[in-house]
């Protein structure tokens, strides 16, 4: 008991961050793929698509991290599957990313002007060629600033990780914790850490949205 | 190995989890109503000239922001009770909550802020109505009509996230579910029925915000905006 912060704690820490990092990187192409389905289905021609993926994402925002979290390392468990803590963190946190990441990019899909879906209509295109050539490339250059910014609570959320067991940087703050018993210091540099990780993505977010501003107030008719 | 749920087991418990349901709810209402006013302080303090206050107030925003809620309970946890402060956990939970949602309402109404036309108070000046006047009907109520739709869903993403608060052992709707997880070992079932609680809590709040921006802004029905 007791003893003081050295560098091996430093270094366990420093572990720790990397897996948040390796969870947050998970998350985001897990919740991308499934996002970008989610997205799609929730302005497909289909009516049936279009309710299910919106019960999807009303369920999914409807409901605490913490008890997907739950749901995914008991459920999983619970149909006989044995799943590692990294495993159910990640098939959670996609379920939870993909949820949000599909609601804003069909909004940045649906913000692609009328008159291009019209135009391209106009010039025969079919559905897929009118996706791909004309709207997901316009679609894409919209959704960057949101993206990066919803990358800041992404790794921001994988902190509750730790709760189902997975050893990322505030499960292995808890661990030096426990043997060293300086709460307040230990979290004050748990703190930090996620900072220094957070912030650089805040302020790129904000770089992009004001290039994007200016780029839409020269393509305003004159 | 196939799955073989049992409900009426977890069921019978619904009398802790109503109470939990009902525990989360007032969490949520006194961190809104708190975080709000800390909110719109801090929107406030960020638009003034001196720099002190402005500074002061972008650092406690970003710092909020870029930072886990967990961490930051624990922070307020084990801060407060390295200061020889005592507190229920209860209080500590409305305590860290409070502040975190003080830093989004805090970027929230900066933007209403922002959004309002200089011309309009400059009008107001014009008019002769106070410091006080302007600052009550032509800056901060038409700026939180503008951003009452953004402030309502993040008050809903709080009352979401103050599931956290189990994790200090306050009393809500998740820790009820961890105690009674712990009980009957029906773990997948608790957290379920605890799931479809949420989605009913959060429904029940975009409700209710919906019909208090009835109430407040009825300029907005006249007009036909929707809120």
């Amino acid at each position: 008991m007791g003893g003081h912060l050295n560098i091996n704690h430093l270094m366990f820490l420093g572990q720790g961050a990397l897996w948040t990092i390796g969870l947050s990187v998970i998350a985001l192409i897990g919740g991308g793929i499934v996002g970008f389905v989610i997205a799609l289905a929730r302005i497909s021609p289909l009516k049936s698509v279009r309710i299910a993926s919106a019960v999807y994402v009303q369920l999914i925002q409807g409901t605490p991290l913490l008890v997907i979290l739950f749901l995914g390392y008991f459920g999983l468990a619970a149909i006989g599957l044995k799943v590692s803590p990294l495993a159910a963190a990640g098939a959670s946190l996609t379920l939870y990313v993909a949820a949000y990441l599909g609601e804003i990019w069909r909004g940045c899909i649906q913000s692609v002007p009328k008159p291009q879906w019209e135009a391209a209509e106009g010039l025969a295109l079919s559905r897929t060629q009118r996706m791909l050539k004309v709207i997901l490339p316009q679609a894409i250059r919209i959704a960057t600033p949101p993206t990066v910014g919803f990358m800041v609570q992404i790794v921001k959320n994988t902190s509750l990780a730790s709760v189902v067991g997975f050893v990322e940087l505030m499960r292995s703050g808890q661990i030096v914790n426990n043997s060293l018993f300086e709460p307040f210091a230990i979290y004050a540099i748990i703190a930090v850490i996620y900072f220094a990780m957070c912030y650089p993505l805040s302020l790129f977010s904000q770089r992009l949205e004001r290039r994007m501003g200016r780029g839409r107030s020269n393509l305003a008719p004159a | 190995m196939s799955l073989q749920l049992d409900f009426p087991a977890v069921l019978e418990r619904w009398p802790s989890f109503l109470a939990g349901a009902v525990l989360t709810l007032e969490l949520a209402a006194f961190a809104t109503v708190l975080g709000a006013l800390l909110g719109t302080l801090a929107a406030v303090g960020r638009g003034t000239h001196n720099a002190l206050i402005s500074g002061a107030c972008k650092v406690y925003v970003e710092t909020i922001r870029n930072t886990p809620l967990l961490v930051q309970i624990f922070l307020v946890y084990f801060g407060l009770a390295s200061l020889g402060l005592k507190f229920s956990a209860f209080t500590v939970a409305v305590a860290a909550l409070t502040i975190n949602v003080g830093a989004y309402t805090a970027e929230i109404m900066r933007a209403g802020f922002e959004a309002i036309p200089r011309g309009q108070i400059e009008a107001a000046e014009g008019l002769a109505l106070s410091r006080l006047q302007i600052y009550w009907h032509i800056i901060l109520l038409p700026a939180i009509e503008k951003v009452y739709p953004a402030l309502t869903s993040q008050f809903v993403l709080l009352m979401l996230a103050s599931s956290v608060c189990s994790q200090i052992s306050a009393e809500e709707l998740t820790a009820v579910a961890n105690y009674i997880q712990s009980d009957t070992y029906r773990a997948f079932e608790t957290y379920i029925i605890v799931a479809v609680l949420y989605v009913i809590l959060s429904l029940v709040m975009r409700a209710g915000f919906w019909g208090l921006g009835l109430v407040l802004f009825p300029r907005r029905r006249r007009l036909g905006t929707p809120l």
